[in-house]
């Protein structure tokens, strides 16, 4: 029995190891952002020595990148596209999720089997088209443009119809026999039972909208009307080598996201595997 | 539901909600998904100009043009060499950190929340970190090991070193999705395997792989059909001075130059029809894998 528990512990001590070697992996590229970010441009290209830490911890290259690029459009615009995407999105997909997933209407298996079809083309194809509307509509360098892809979702649709169908029926049909009408249904009694679902859809929705590049690359030109991600491609350009001041404005993009992470870990690592393994 | 004309009111009530309900969605994907789908093929066979004006229709002649391309044939080899690398390699170490964080283990949520980080960073802040991690002078890789290798510039080594930033950021992704596979397996499979004296490693292939094939095709499949999308990083990493970008620009990637760099959306549009077309036939194959190789209980 004393063999098996020294094992037990050796085979515990090796996974804390390895767990450990693969966290630092992980870690070291943000510690490395957020040292950069403070280094003066000769620290950051010093070689004999390496300089691993920052000589002074002034904020010169925020201030920086700051003025240069008003940050405060670049949160501003960040901001209400992902408000505007994900209000849209779990509406949209609330109200179809809820009658695929519990009425009966004509042409509802055609329909949804459009639902599928979307999600299984990749996204580039909708592109060009989409880029073409909006610039027929004058919606370039607006928020109606960021937001425009965004404003209905297959895959939330199929997760809040997988959401719905999960209910039991007889919570509906009790409704009914009380004299509910569908929306009241809808409205009082379903949709609040699926406010799991809404919370995964919504944050995936945020994430995804956050993350996305080539969009706005594509439909807000203008540095004042873009959004953060967009905007550190074109600063890229811009600093070219400067990486003190461009890892400042790279945690700048990241640190709101991060920290939101942080703060609710549970629903984002859950609506995001949830969103992810219903696909 | 009943016949046409044979509905009762209660069922033409619920066909009238059901409709309206769907009417939103359905409306934007016409607008947003299903026309554009038409589109782009239509476009694929035109040469254009600006859009509006000069759409003339040029037949295959930009079909011609990629499929004859050595641009074009190389930056799909590309994509499926990123594929090759972010897919095995982001589910193997997926799955082992599952595996291990399934277990009663200190400090597990911490790993949890550590490894899932890179899911929430976004890939333009990402990858300007990681390009100079890279940096062959100044990167911390080179000079803290000592070494001088140009990650991203030798057309060797940068496919590599994007997949690995590919894996870095993907790994998280896959074990969360791991985690909740595992945590469907009954413990009895394996206080069962335990009674008839299976190792952890026995315990490992004979009972978790087993269990668990139906999540890891899943993640297998869309971990393929993102990978061959994979744009931001190599668009953020590698400038277009960037000797060693041949070997690493993928297609999505030439898709956008064309389409929107140089503004030719013929020829764009038709590298993204020859990319759909190429997904869905792997997406089919796939399909058909699935019924050989998932064990369903």
């Amino acid at each position: 029995m004393d063999s098996y528990k020294t094992k037990q512990r050796m085979t515990q001590g090796l996974i804390h190891v390895i767990l450990i070697v693969v966290s630092i992996t992980m870690l070291v590229p943000f510690l490395w952002m957020l040292l950069t970010a403070f280094k003066t441009l000769s620290e950051s290209t010093s070689v004999n020595p390496f300089v691993i830490f920052p000589s002074s911890w002034k904020l010169d290259n925020f201030v920086s990148v700051w003025k240069n690029y008003n940050f405060l459009y670049l949160y501003k615009n960040t901001i209400l596209m992902i408000f505007w995407r994900v209000v849209c999105a779990v509406l949209t997909a609330t109200l179809a999720g809820y009658a695929f997933g519990r009425l009966n209407f004509p042409g509802k298996n055609l329909l949804f089997s459009l639902v599928l079809i979307q999600m299984m083309v990749p996204s580039q194809i909708f592109i060009i088209p989409q880029y073409a509307m909006i610039s027929k509509l004058g919606w370039m360098n607006t928020m109606a443009g960021l937001v425009f892809p965004g404003v209905v979702t297959a895959f939330g649709t199929f997760l809040l119809k997988q959401g719905y169908q999960g209910l039991p029926k007889s919570l509906e049909e009790a409704a009914a026999i009380d004299g509910c009408s569908i929306p009241q249904r809808f409205l009082f009694i379903m949709a609040p039972l699926t406010r799991s679902a809404m919370v995964s859809l919504g944050i995936f929705t945020a994430v995804f909208a956050y993350k996305d590049l080539m969009w706005p690359m594509i439909v807000s030109t203008k540095i004042e009307k873009t959004t953060l991600s967009a905007a550190l491609a074109k600063m890229q350009v811009h600093y070219s080598s400067y990486y003190p001041e461009l890892l400042a404005a790279a945690l700048m993009a990241s640190l709101p996201m991060i920290v939101l992470y942080l703060v609710f870990q549970k629903q984002f690592i859950e609506g995001i595997a949830t969103s992810g393994s219903k696909l | 539901m009943g016949k046409k004309g044979k509905m009762s009111r209660a069922e033409k009530n619920e066909a009238m909600w059901g409709l309206l309900f769907v009417a939103p969605t359905m409306i934007g994907l016409f607008v947003l998904n299903f026309y554009p789908i038409v589109y782009t093929i239509y476009q694929s066979f035109c040469k254009t100009g600006d859009f509006g004006r000069g759409n003339v229709f040029v037949g295959l002649s930009n079909y011609e043009g990629v499929l004859t391309s050595s641009e074009f044939w190389g930056s799909l080899v590309n994509t499926v060499k990123y594929a090759l690398i972010e897919v095995p390699f982001g589910i193997a170490l997926g799955l082992l950190l599952a595996v291990f964080l399934n277990r009663k283990i200190a400090f597990r949520s911490g790993y949890r929340t550590i490894f899932f980080l890179p899911m929430v960073a976004a890939p333009a802040a990402v990858a300007m970190v990681w390009k100079f991690l890279y940096n062959q002078q100044f990167g911390l890789l080179n000079n803290l090991f000592g070494l001088n290798i140009a990650w991203i510039s030798d057309s060797n080594i940068a496919w590599i070193s994007i997949g690995v930033i590919g894996v870095w950021s993907i790994v998280g992704y896959n074990m969360i999705l791991f985690l909740s596979g595992l945590q469907e397996i009954p413990h009895d499979y394996y206080e069962a395997a335990m009674i008839d004296g299976a190792s952890g490693i026995q315990q490992f292939f004979h009972v978790t792989v087993p269990l668990l094939s139906a999540t890891t095709f899943f993640i297998l499949q869309t971990r393929i059909i993102g990978a061959l999308q994979v744009f931001d990083l190599i668009y953020m990493v590698m400038d277009t001075t960037n000797q060693a970008l041949s070997s690493v620009q993928s297609v999505v990637y030439l898709f956008y130059k064309y389409a929107f760099t140089n503004g030719n959306r013929g020829y764009g549009a038709a590298i993204v029809v020859c990319m759909l077309v190429f997904i869905m036939a792997i997406t089919f194959l796939l399909q058909r894998a699935e019924k050989k190789w998932v064990y369903y209980d």
